[in-house]
């Protein structure tokens, strides 16, 4: 925690930044508008919500199982807490940081494929696969991070460069015999904790359950901390944050790196549930598109978005397949439709919609 | 080790099938940088429409027995409506000031369309043949596909033509004056929704006409249009997004560069070398090779 001083001097830079981004954008507006010593009660009191909030949902998750009986809707929560873990990843960087990641399958793939390498060629046991495999993601969001930033790269050739890496990767992957090249690479079946793999599926479901909420969790630190409001300074005026002397490129290598770090860690959780990766499966984009995805349904650059967003797109593509039978390329194809109608009509996503809807009533009490 | 000499006798005939296939490149690209150039939005689902077109041309082939040559008069008018329409009707709605949003956009629309095919037309490729597919030609000592040949000529004069539109006619000098400075434009009475609407609506007829060339010579599947989209922005950086004679430098540059690295890399890793100069570019250069300073 810090000292109500140094939080005092955040928030009234953050909020002086405030003026001349878009209203409403930032993640201190509030602040803003009630002035400083509001907003420090506002900040510590925003950090100890988000811990109670995160809390409840962790125990009501937590205690889920003894309720969900059948296979299929332990399955069903798994998937979405696995999606919700990939998107409160991309959410660091994308939502926070309004840095919009194209290729977020970098971090996957390469967290999956370290972990899958050290198991088959080594013979580690596999939570030592998942500390490599998170460290190779942590490396390369900062490798990545600090050459597009250093160039300065931003808005969509950000995206672009991400989505050419991700590609990359991929082809080499494709390639070099020690990923097993097209074929791909299987793990052995070995359960036990240390090898993350299970016999019953509650613990894939634990599993994915304390993953999703420690980044659920690095979200909400992000949100309320000193790191977190440079963050947001630089996404809303980039030039303004320099001018206040934010190191704009190191804050958002930073940020980089924290996302591939917990993207990493969804790579081998798949890696574990699944026993098989190809190229294809983790290197390609429909990874990329299902991490961003979940906090643009849910709500960008808030903490619970990515939970949200996940459940929610998760429902959707239950009832699609319902209805619609076994056409997975059909339920992408409405994957597409939902972003595209989201980006249209609420930008803010599911967890906006509270707000809006606010607004329109304080508009129509106005007028 | 591949052998030097077997490279050398090699080298000219990949550098004229790099060629051909670089001007088809050049003219995908030059709808997307026509897009950039006014819109300022770069269209992620430019892959995808080219593979709505290419399936089009396949179609038309296969159930009217339509010459995909001429089924450039269906494809272009075609593909210049669908533009015009998704422009007006669904990207500018969802563009709320934010380019990135554009971009998000237009992959939803990419995922959208990918995925429909996918499901109607299943995840084989697909071939069509005409009396003049196996024809071979013989440029300057290296024997290309007789398609191959057409499609570069083909492609080759759409850029002229567009060149000419841009230059000489009312809608030409408008998009240009609308691209320079769309405040600009309006105040002297230029509809600008318009003229977006119809820069989109040209782009997608460069990619009608690139699918009737490229047909003949290549193949269709729903993921078709991922190989060329990343393509066709590594020619739009590389040549300088919005600048025309980059394109078409950077469209045959690139298909030279693709088709050295299959014969050097092999099949597999010579589809990097793209990626590569890709990202090079956009970190060392983005402003292209011809561009103006961004």
């Amino acid at each position: 925690m810090h000292p109500p001083q140094s939080n005092r001097s955040v928030t009234g830079m953050a909020s002086s930044i405030e003026d001349s981004a878009p209203p409403g954008r930032g993640s201190f507006s509030r602040s803003a508008r009630s002035g400083q010593p509001a907003a420090v009660t506002h900040l510590l009191g925003g950090t100890m919500r988000s811990v109670r909030v995160l809390g409840a949902i962790g125990i009501v998750l937590a205690l889920a199982p003894l309720v969900l009986h059948s296979d299929f809707q332990l399955t069903f929560v798994t998937l979405a807490l696995y999606s919700t873990l990939l998107g409160a990843a991309w959410n660091i960087l994308g939502g926070f940081g309004g840095q919009y990641s194209f290729g977020h399958a970098v971090f996957f793939g390469l967290g999956a494929y370290v972990a899958a390498m050290l198991q088959v060629h080594a013979g580690v046991p596999a939570w030592i696969g998942l500390v490599a495999g998170v460290a190779a993601g942590a490396a390369a969001g900062a490798a990545l991070g600090a050459i597009s930033f250093r160039y300065g790269l931003r808005g969509s050739y950000f995206a672009l460069v991400t989505l050419a890496m991700a590609e990359v990767f991929r082809i080499v992957a494709n390639s070099v015999p020690f990923t097993g090249a097209g074929v791909g690479m299987m793990i052995e079946l070995r359960t036990g904790l240390a090898d993350l793999q299970f016999e019953s599926r509650r613990g894939y479901y634990y599993l994915a359950l304390v993953l999703a909420l420690v980044a659920l969790a690095v979200g909400s630190w992000v949100r309320h901390s000193r790191f977190g409001a440079a963050l947001a300074a630089v996404r809303d005026n980039e030039d303004a944050a320099r001018a206040l002397g934010i190191d704009a490129t190191r804050v958002k290598v930073a940020a980089t790196a924290l996302s591939g770090t917990l993207m990493a860690a969804g790579g081998v959780f798949y890696l574990q549930y699944f026993h098989y990766i190809d190229p294809s499966l983790v290197f390609g984009p429909s990874v990329s598109v299902e991490a961003l995805l979940g906090p643009i349904v849910g709500g960008l650059g808030t903490v619970l978005g990515p939970l949200i967003g996940a459940f929610a797109l998760a429902l959707v593509s239950q009832i699609a397949t319902h209805l619609l039978g076994e056409a997975p390329a059909l339920s992408m194809a409405l994957y597409g439709l939902i972003l595209i109608v989201m980006v249209t009509f609420l930008p803010r996503g599911i967890g906006g919609l509270g707000k809006l809807v606010r607004l329109r009533a304080r508009r129509g009490r106005d007028a | 080790m591949i052998d030097g000499a077997l490279i050398g006798a090699a080298l000219w005939p990949a550098l004229v099938n790099g060629l051909t296939m670089g001007a088809i490149y050049a003219l995908i690209a030059l709808g997307l940088t026509l897009i950039y150039g006014v819109l300022h939005i770069i269209n992620f689902a430019h892959g995808s429409l080219l593979m709505v077109a290419l399936y089009a041309v396949l179609v038309l082939f296969e159930r009217l027995g339509l010459d995909p040559y001429a089924a450039l008069v269906v494809l272009v008018p075609g593909m210049f409506a669908l533009g015009y329409a998704l422009q007006r009707f669904v990207i500018n709605p969802a563009r709320h000031g934010r380019d990135e949003n554009t971009l998000l956009v237009t992959l939803g629309l990419s995922i959208v369309i990918e995925n429909l095919a996918s499901h109607f037309f299943k995840t084989d490729t697909r071939q069509i043949e005409t009396a003049y597919t196996f024809m071979m030609v013989d440029v300057a000592g290296a024997t290309i596909a007789m398609p191959r040949l057409l499609a570069c000529v083909g492609a080759l004069v759409s850029c002229l033509v567009l060149a000419v539109l841009m230059r000489y006619t009312d809608l030409g000098r408008a998009i240009r004056a609308v691209a320079r400075e769309a405040q600009g434009a309006r105040v002297v009475g230029i509809d600008v929704e318009h003229v977006f609407a119809m820069s989109f609506a040209i782009g997608l007829a460069c990619l009608g006409a690139a699918a009737c060339f490229l047909l003949p010579a290549y193949y269709v599947s729903p993921q078709v249009g991922h190989g060329f989209v990343l393509v066709a922005f590594t020619v739009v950086v590389l040549g300088g997004m919005g600048s025309f004679t980059g394109s078409l430098v950077g469209g045959l540059l690139v298909g030279v560069i693709e088709s050295l690295g299959g014969l050097l890399l092999g099949e597999s890793l010579g589809q990097i070398g793209v990626f590569v100069v890709f990202i090079a570019i956009l970190l060392l250069r983005p402003s292209g090779l011809f561009g103006h300073k961004a």
